[in-house]
């Protein structure tokens, strides 16, 4: 009989089958002479919850601000749902904010913030009153309704605001750093909810942080923005465990660089080989330091581990785990996250030569 | 913390001002207030309320003081008329210019006020420029008297000198308004003008309060410029307690106008502070 196609036995990629809502291409942004976007092309899918990570001053910032109209871009283009987003003004895009501070209106209550999106399009009133009990109730926010915003606590604002974009169904939340205001515990806990809501609506999130642990726990992908260029688009796994750059493997995550040469099919750095499929040359490689591990004495070297003897220079406890500095004999220090105990100073380490990336420069 | 001496020493200077330049004129006019001026134009110390009922008995004085409320007023709304939409443009739409244009409103603050009063004088004089422009035009072929010396001259050399008055508490009002609450209307879906009605207006109402209660307490008490370009149709109230305190010799009746506009003003002030509360928002 016939043989089923490849097509068909395997299982539909989620990022390739949805449709694309937001499609940015070649955009780029100057203020005066200062470039702070450069040729950014990014596509945000329905229902997709992507994170614009960088450090302050990527132009993560200004690029939600290119979406959502409050700056225009210097080039390229933005569409939302294949029609030009880029030339409307801000209130006749389909999208909603999320601002950093929240920007809450001080002079009308809870009730009166959310609904004035509805209420300036015109909505009837009692369209309007069922929308925001719902979005309130939606936030766990319906016993404040006719608070002032003065008076509710920053992590309540912070669902006010949330509750104010949302009661318009768009197509596309934009979310400034909205967490960035809120202690530790509470934001963590806001993470779980905006994540879980953000499921339960199917809304497309677009979320900017400069929290690397934020966009990992929260986000289907993530563009990691570095001076004004894109430098990685993947999914958390992915751009964890395969950093495209150097910059990446140390933003997202700790990691150790090994500066290498390949020769023949072995890297070789600092008196520590590994083989690998790169190419000749130097090259420069991640490993992460919970790759590394204490390997039990008189154990056999397996095919592909690279073992090696270090000093343990310095230890330092996190709880469940220990982070430890040791030397090479070639004097390089490397990261190893472990929950081993160290009996000597001076050990037995390995890694997986599958667990060095090759990563750009 | 600081010795009881050491505030003590602080506070003294000011508190002795307030005492000697305010209190002090203020309680003696009071006094005055209740006194009376004989035939032949001698202070006695005779406690009466002849001075209080005088101002209720003689038309006059109601109806100057009318006049002026109503000049004040008119002045108070062409200057919010011309100082709101003056104040929004600079705050929020001025781009590069804000600054300079900022300095533009201040300036004739810096310019003395008497020259700024006569310079209407030139400008609506008979042979001024404005009926100069007139006949230039074939408008009239006569210069035209009643530009001068009216009420209508009152109240456009009021407006223009307090309406910086009114601008500046707007103008500060509107530079507080946080701009991503701006930004927010507009993410919401609120075109221009409906963000201009229902965040602009709304969180600038303390600044228009305190700018509509410069020009109408200023102007209220104005006499210079009735008195250069008002004419006798265009006197006010203050003009009347000056004469009355000069030419007239009757102080004590000048007193009572006096008190009268005081307590008048002061309840105005707490009237207008009681409503900015009420707007604030913070």
């Amino acid at each position: 009989m016939n043989q089923p196609s490849i097509a068909t036995t395997l299982s539909p990629n989620p990022n390739t089958v949805s449709k694309t809502l937001l499609s940015i291409r070649g955009v780029a942004k100057q203020f005066g002479k200062k470039a702070v976007l450069r040729d950014v092309t990014l596509d945000c899918a329905e229902g997709e919850f992507l994170s614009v990570l960088g450090e302050s001053g990527s132009g993560k910032t200004t690029l939600l601000r290119l979406i959502a109209g409050f700056e225009a871009c210097s080039a390229g283009e933005i569409l939302m749902s294949g029609e030009r987003l880029d030339v409307l003004p801000p209130y006749k895009r389909s999208v909603n904010t999320v601002f950093q501070n929240y920007a809450l209106f001080p002079h009308l209550s809870v009730f009166d913030n959310v609904a004035y999106g509805l209420r300036v399009r015109g909505t009837p009133a009692d369209e309007v009153k069922s929308r925001v009990d719902d979005a309130l109730a939606m936030v766990k926010m319906s016993a404040y309704a006719q608070a002032s915003p003065a008076k509710i606590s920053g992590g309540q604002q912070q669902r006010v605001a949330l509750a104010r974009a949302l009661v318009n169904r768009p197509k596309l939340l934009l979310l400034d750093e909205p967490l960035s205001a809120l202690d530790a515990n509470l934001r963590r806990q806001m993470q779980l909810e905006l994540k879980t809501l953000q499921r339960e609506l199917g809304i497309a999130f677009l979320f900017v942080t400069h929290d690397q642990e934020e966009a990992m726990t929260m986000s289907d992908r993530i563009a990691l923005l570095r001076a004004g260029e894109l430098e990685q688009v993947a999914a958390p796994q992915e751009i964890y465990r395969r950093p495209a750059t150097a910059y990446v493997a140390q933003f997202i995550g700790q990691t150790n660089l090994m500066r290498a040469n390949v020769n023949a099919g072995i890297a070789e750095c600092g008196g520590l080989r590994w083989p690998t499929t790169e190419l000749d040359g130097p090259a420069t490689f991640s490993v992460r330091p919970e790759c590394i591990v204490k390997a039990a004495a008189g154990s056999l070297s397996a095919d592909g581990s690279v073992r090696f003897r270090a000093q343990i220079v310095n230890q330092v406890f996190q709880g469940a785990t220990e982070l430890w500095q040791i030397e090479c004999a070639s004097g390089d220090r490397l990261l190893v996250k472990t929950s081993a105990k160290s009996d000597t100073s001076e050990m037995e380490f390995a890694f997986s030569a599958e667990d060095a990336v090759r990563v750009r420069d | 913390m600081y010795s009881r001496a050491y505030k003590l020493a602080v506070a003294l200077p000011p508190i002795a001002w307030v005492i000697l330049f305010m209190l002090l004129p203020y309680g003696l006019l009071f006094l005055y207030s209740f006194w009376t001026v004989t035939p032949s134009q001698q202070i006695v110390h005779q406690w009466n309320l002849r001075n209080y009922s005088e101002l209720l008995r003689v038309p006059v004085y109601l109806e100057v003081l009318l006049r002026s409320m109503r000049i004040a007023g008119i002045v108070t709304l062409l200057s919010l008329l011309l100082g709101y939409p003056l104040a929004y443009f600079v705050s929020f739409h001025a781009g590069a210019r804000k600054e300079l244009l900022y300095q533009l409103v201040i300036i004739p603050l810096w310019v003395s006020y008497l020259a700024r009063a006569y310079a209407w004088k030139t400008i609506l004089g008979s042979d001024g420029v404005f009926n100069m422009l007139l006949q230039y035009l074939h408008i009239t072929n006569h210069p035209q008297g009643f530009l001068l010396y009216s009420p209508f001259a009152v109240v456009l050399t009021l407006t223009h000198i307090y309406t910086p008055f009114t601008f500046l508490p707007i103008y500060a009002a509107m530079e507080h308004i946080p701009r991503p609450l701006v930004e927010a209307s507009h993410d919401l879906g609120a075109t221009p003008l409906q963000t201009f009605w229902r965040v602009i207006v709304p969180l600038s109402i303390p600044g228009l309060i305190a700018g509509a209660t410069f020009s109408f307490v200023l102007s209220l008490g104005d006499f210079l410029a009735p008195l250069l370009v008002g004419g006798p149709s265009g006197i006010m109230i203050s003009n009347i307690v000056v004469s009355l305190f000069g030419a007239a010799y009757n102080w004590p009746l000048g007193a009572a106008i006096s008190a009268c506009m005081m307590v008048l003003v002061i309840a105005l002030l707490f009237a207008t502070e009681r409503l900015e509360k009420k707007w604030s928002f913070a």
